[in-house]
């Protein structure tokens, strides 16, 4: 079978030690990294994506996949050079202040990885300065913010606000997401886009970044 | 009192309380808080929601110990406080319950994904649920709710059958909707959670939480479709939505009322509320019952 199929197949199986050794092998036979990325490792992850939008598979299996991943990725990560890691965007991540669900905001960070974006993933309980400052200095277009709380939706349009203090809310764009998020909320607080599951996170991320 | 159990295979139907996290935060329980932690700083605010529920006419009184495991309360460097926490806890609605309820000690998810998934060990999260079970020992009833990983749930239903085997343990889990039909987001369907919680040692097994009463009318449904056992409902009070940066539940007392005589058809054998609900809606529910 073509080496980045199986690779592909092995990261949508879950199986980590698989995708690393493949990986490796694609590596030692001199096949470009990022042909490796895309058609092996993110050609998986989208399967993965499709599969688990379709209610086919569900987390444990996402997270499997993500490891595997992970396995292939970190073996790539050395091959590209700083400035040169192949990434169709940056994307600031982070559950707001006040908040400690993370399992939605993990698997659109998954996602975006698994879709070749640099994600910058701040954790859960982060300050809103915390998520500007990051986009800021790793220039990133984008910020990704999530809740499951009601009652953190404020610390969301803090962000934008500063954002617009700041002067960047051009430059930088904002994608909101988490239960009691809807586009109406969004819109409220003057959000770029409103992200309905992790599932289409990625279709959304693409729209307003452009790519 | 007479015994929970008893009422239940009898086929009464019992009228649980409803939510909560959203009542402590209409008291201003402040983002970045832990709500556990209220118990013990505000003891009377606790009280005064067991109170209410209690004059609402709700048969079970839930302890604010959803996040009171050790391994849940690390998240905010609490995991020490476990034991006070939950015993507090069982305390304040003890005496608030003063014999006309029954006090029932929650339990929820740890927030951790259990081996190989993610990278917590099954007897990590046991540990953390001994402690948490072996400090409700004043609590008529234990209620392990909103799991999704059926390997979590049976954890905590097992470690409270252990620490308090006089107990019955009531366990619920969170669907949702899939083409398949109604699955929790780590893939456990109805009939498996059934099996499952019921082979772990629960006594009453059902749902909580959700996408709103309709749907869990249709789960209810299918849990008495597959089991004899008695059945647990706490839906929320529909998806929370953001309206002028205040939330709003949109299915109100009048909705559960409505709707109350469908969820007893269905098969709920305890009908109470989750997020969202307030003592107006038990209070309309327990009309409807009465």
């Amino acid at each position: 079978m073509d080496l980045l199929k199986e690779i592909s197949e092995s990261l949508q199986k879950g199986d980590d030690a698989k995708v690393g050794e493949l990986t490796q092998k694609a590596i030692d036979e001199g096949m470009v990294p990022k042909e490796i990325l895309d058609d092996g490792l993110i050609a998986g992850m989208d399967v993965i994506g499709k599969r688990f939008r379709a209610h086919e598979i569900f987390l444990p299996d996402v997270l499997l996949s993500a490891r595997a991943m992970y396995a292939g990725m970190d073996l790539l990560k050395p091959l590209f050079l700083r400035d040169e890691v192949p990434s169709i965007g940056k994307v600031v991540l982070g559950t707001v202040q006040g908040d400690l669900h993370d399992i939605g905001k993990n698997l659109v960070s998954i996602m975006l990885k698994g879709a070749g974006f640099e994600v910058f993933d701040l954790g859960k309980d982060v300050p809103p300065e915390v998520f500007v400052d990051t986009a800021e200095r790793e220039e990133a277009g984008i910020i990704g913010m999530s809740t499951l709380l009601t009652t953190t939706a404020p610390a969301m349009g803090r962000v934008i606000e500063i954002l617009k203090e700041r002067g960047l809310n051009d430059k930088i764009k904002t994608i909101v997401g988490g239960a009691p998020v809807s586009q109406d909320l969004a819109n409220e607080i003057g959000a770029d886009a409103y992200g309905y599951d992790a599932a289409n996170a990625v279709d959304t991320v693409r729209g307003i970044a452009g790519v | 009192m007479k015994l929970l159990l008893d009422r239940l295979q009898a086929g009464e139907i019992l009228v649980g309380d409803g939510a909560i996290g959203s009542m402590l935060i209409a008291h201003g329980l402040e983002p970045g808080q832990c709500p556990d932690m209220i118990t013990l700083e505000e003891p009377d605010v606790i009280a005064a929601i067991g109170r209410e529920y209690l004059e609402a006419g709700a048969e079970l009184l839930t302890t604010n110990t959803f996040g009171a495991s050790p391994a849940k309360l690390a998240d905010y460097g609490l995991d020490d406080r476990a034991e006070e926490i939950n015993r507090n806890a069982v305390a304040i609605l003890r005496e608030v319950a003063a014999g006309e309820a029954y006090v029932s000690a929650s339990c929820g998810p740890s927030g951790r994904i259990l081996e190989p998934y993610g990278d917590t060990s099954e007897e990590e999260l046991y540990a953390s649920f001994e402690r948490q079970m072996s400090a409700v020992t004043d609590a008529d009833v234990i209620c392990v709710e909103t799991m999704s990983d059926l390997r979590e749930a049976a954890l905590a239903v097992r470690a409270a059958k252990a620490m308090q085997p006089d107990k019955p343990v009531m366990a619920t889990m969170t669907f949702d909707e899939t083409p398949r039909g109604f699955f929790t987001i780590m893939g456990t369907s109805v009939t498996d959670a059934i099996a499952g919680l019921l082979e772990a040692g629960a006594d009453v097994v059902g749902s909580n939480c959700g996408n709103g009463l309709e749907k869990m009318i249709e789960i209810a449904g299918e849990f008495r479709a597959a089991t004899s056992s008695p059945v647990l409902i706490q839906s929320n009070a529909g998806q929370p939505v953001l309206v002028k940066g205040a939330v709003h539940y949109q299915e109100g007392p009048d909705f559960f009322a409505e709707h109350t005589p469908d969820m007893i058809a269905a098969g709920a054998s305890i009908i109470g509320g989750c997020c969202g609900t307030t003592p107006d809606h038990i209070r309309a529910v327990r009309k409807v019952i009465q």
